[in-house]
């Protein structure tokens, strides 16, 4: 397994527990945590009230609203919007926040592999 | 209009068998050409087990929604709506937000730390050798109960696409789908699996679009009055409001709750979708490929939605309940309805196809464990060499593609949906305390992760067989018996916090100090990406 000798070759030297006490390591953790956490709690509990509502609500969740369609199919593909917009609200976080200082550290660590930018440099 | 749908004949279907076999051969014949190519560049470890980490992320993602996108979902979920009506949509929704602690928790992460499977990312900081057993023990559980269902799921199809009734013939045609799923995983190995699911997958999302928009150009474009004619189709008011299912009783509405807890926390860690992630060359690609995944399958259950109450208004509750394969025909004669003979071989081919995918993902994610985890670190100690460890892998493939025919035949006439929640909470209960632990808690220790790994799985195996699932009910895999003293069919609202709970409890009560060096490594390179591998070259 040639892949794996060269890997632990490149990294065999770095001092891990300096590179995460570094100020820069820190905030990186810092921002990937304050946008999952917050963010999985908050889509959690909307998932959780529209179970509980269509469990125990069943009367609200019934009311028509426009023709056939009741509130519970409009909750329902709200969930589907929800989704839709965290998927992509997190992916611009990352873009922004995340892989900038990841790719900053992971180039001053491995540089001879990766550009700034994080893209592999060919022919190495 | 309503009243004048013609009644969907299942005498009929017989007669298409020939072109079901046609388009499912013409299919298998294509798939094979190229999983042969694919094979070509096949050498290291790395290949075999992640497609040596080079497709990118819009493939992968493809290949995920192929992957999850099983007969469960097309077959179960269509008719689960058709006759249940919105308590059917609830499980596309579960199915769908939980992709999101795909996303945000999991998938980057594990890409930048592991190597081939879920264990390495369990063991990564921890004591190798128990972590590892654990993490494996639980993998091959979660893929056998997962790929049961999907066999199940072929049994049931056969019997209404290729009018083969009788216990002897379908027994036969497990055979043969499992024997076709063991050649396409030995010859092409994660490569070939992954082009059968992105062909799948195309072939399903295309083919459901095409008579989502046929059933809503009957209604007009117009959604209410689809729902009104499946209303008025069932002659039940209550068909579009929540609880037809599940709100029965106070027992069964706790079942829901219990459901829903699985399905949302249960992919993220389903080892066959852990292991997709490894098959791209950066964390980026990762993210990409989850993202890709998540449209793709969303708009997939969107469909379900309309093929679930358009299947309830043109073919009507009790003609699919008759129909041999009962609920999980609902798909299959909307697509006769619809287009006749040739769109139903069609249909009948993609869902074939679907349980060959799927079945081949599982298939490799098992042999791939068994034999990285188990072959290579613990009983060669980390002594064997690649090849070797690919030759045990190949082996394994053949002796699960065994199984997985034998269990198909007894699981067979099954509920293909059910089985599959089942895999949802086993996983969801031994793996994902683990994985959120090991990933985000400093202070986890070997004895945290050993209590949490068998303590879900012990518990959501031993509720599960103490459930009217397995007897008590009209319903069980053994009626006559009675020794269901657990009340819920679906065991996760117990197991899972009591697995979060076991992980914390064994923690903090650890003597032993792990590597914090260790922690320290895998941190930094969860979320930064250092050292992890790239895509080989050839």
């Amino acid at each position: 397994m040639g892949h794996e000798a060269q890997e632990t070759d490149a990294t065999a030297d770095v001092d891990f527990k300096e590179v995460q006490s570094t100020p820069r390591f820190q905030e990186l953790r810092k921002r990937h945590r304050s946008f999952v956490f917050p963010m999985t709690i908050a889509f959690l509990l909307w998932y959780f009230a529209y179970v509980l509502l269509a469990d125990y609500a069943v009367e609200f969740m019934s009311t028509k609203v426009w023709g056939n369609i009741n509130v519970g199919l409009i909750m329902g593909l709200l969930q589907f919007v929800t989704t839709f917009a965290i998927t992509g609200w997190y992916v611009n976080y990352s873009n922004r926040k995340l892989d900038p200082i990841a790719a900053e550290i992971r180039h001053e660590i491995e540089g001879h592999e990766f550009d700034k930018h994080g893209n592999q440099i060919s022919g190495v | 209009m309503m009243f004048m749908v013609p009644a969907v004949n299942v005498a009929d279907l017989k007669e298409t068998t020939l072109l079901n076999m046609g388009i499912f051969a013409l299919f298998v014949a294509i798939t094979m050409i190229i999983v042969i190519k694919a094979s070509k560049n096949n050498k290291t470890a790395a290949d075999y087990y992640a497609a040596g980490r080079s497709f990118t992320g819009s493939q992968n993602g493809t290949a995920i929604a192929g992957d999850y996108l099983s007969a469960a979902s097309f077959l179960g979920i269509t008719g689960a709506i058709a006759i249940n009506g919105y308590d059917g949509f609830m499980y596309s929704i579960g199915f769908l937000v939980a992709w999101l602690v795909a996303l945000l928790l999991v998938a980057e992460l594990l890409r930048n730390t592991g190597k081939f499977t879920m264990a390495d990312v369990l063991s990564f900081r921890l004591k190798q050798r128990p972590v590892r057993i654990a993490a494996a023990i639980s993998t091959l559980v979660v893929c056998f109960f997962y790929l049961l269902a999907q066999m199940a799921g072929a049994g049931t199809l056969i019997s209404l696409l290729l009018g083969i009734s009788d216990w002897g013939g379908q027994a036969l045609v497990i055979i043969v789908v499992g024997a076709l799923m063991i050649m396409y995983v030995l010859i092409g190995g994660m490569k070939g699996t992954t082009w059968v699911q992105i062909i799948k997958a195309v072939l399903l999302i295309a083919g459901a679009a095409v008579m989502t928009l046929w059933v809503l150009a009957i209604y007009g474009f117009n959604l209410s009055s689809l729902l009104g004619g499946a209303v008025e189709a069932s002659g039940n008011q209550n068909l579009l409001n929540p609880g037809l299912q599940y709100g029965k009783t106070e027992t069964s509405k706790i079942d829901f709750m219990s459901l829903a807890l699985a399905l949302v926390l249960g992919t993220a860690a389903l080892p066959h979708v852990l292991m997709r992630f490894y098959t791209v060359p950066t964390a980026k690609e990762a993210r990409k490929s989850v993202v890709w995944s998540i449209w793709l399958i969303g708009l997939f259950y969107l469909f379900t939605l309309v093929l679930g109450f358009g299947a309830a208004a043109l073919v009507g509750a009790d003609t699919i309940k008759s129909a041999p394969g009962g609920v999980n025909s609902a798909a299959p004669l909307l697509a006769f309805h619809l287009g006749g003979p040739l769109l139903l071989g069609f249909i009948s081919a993609v869902a074939f196809a679907t349980i060959l995918a799927v079945v081949a993902g599982l298939t490799i994610t098992a042999a791939a464990s068994f034999a990285h985890d188990i072959y290579a670190s613990v009983i060669a100690k980390g002594k064997a060499d690649a090849a070797t460890e690919v030759k045990v892998a190949r082996r394994t493939v053949v002796v699960i593609g065994v199984l997985a025919i034998i269990g198909g035949i007894f699981a067979n006439g099954q509920n293909v949906a059910f089985l599959v929640a089942l895999a949802f909470a086993v996983a969801a209960s031994a793996n994902l305390p683990t994985i959120v632990y090991s990933l985000y808690w400093r202070k986890f220790t070997t004895q945290g992760a050993i209590w949490s790994m068998y303590g879900g799985l012990g518990s959501a195996i031993i509720l599960i067989a103490l459930s009217p699932v397995v007897s008590g009910a009209k319903t069980s895999m053994i009626p006559g018996a009675n020794f269901a003293i657990f009340p819920l069919s679906n065991p996760g609202i117990v197991s899972i916090p009591l697995a979060f709970f076991l992980g914390w409890l064994g923690s903090v009560l650890d003597k032993n100090v792990e590597d914090i060096t260790k922690q320290a490594e895998m941190e930094v390179r969860s979320l930064t990406g250092v050292g992890a591998e790239k895509a080989t070259e050839h």
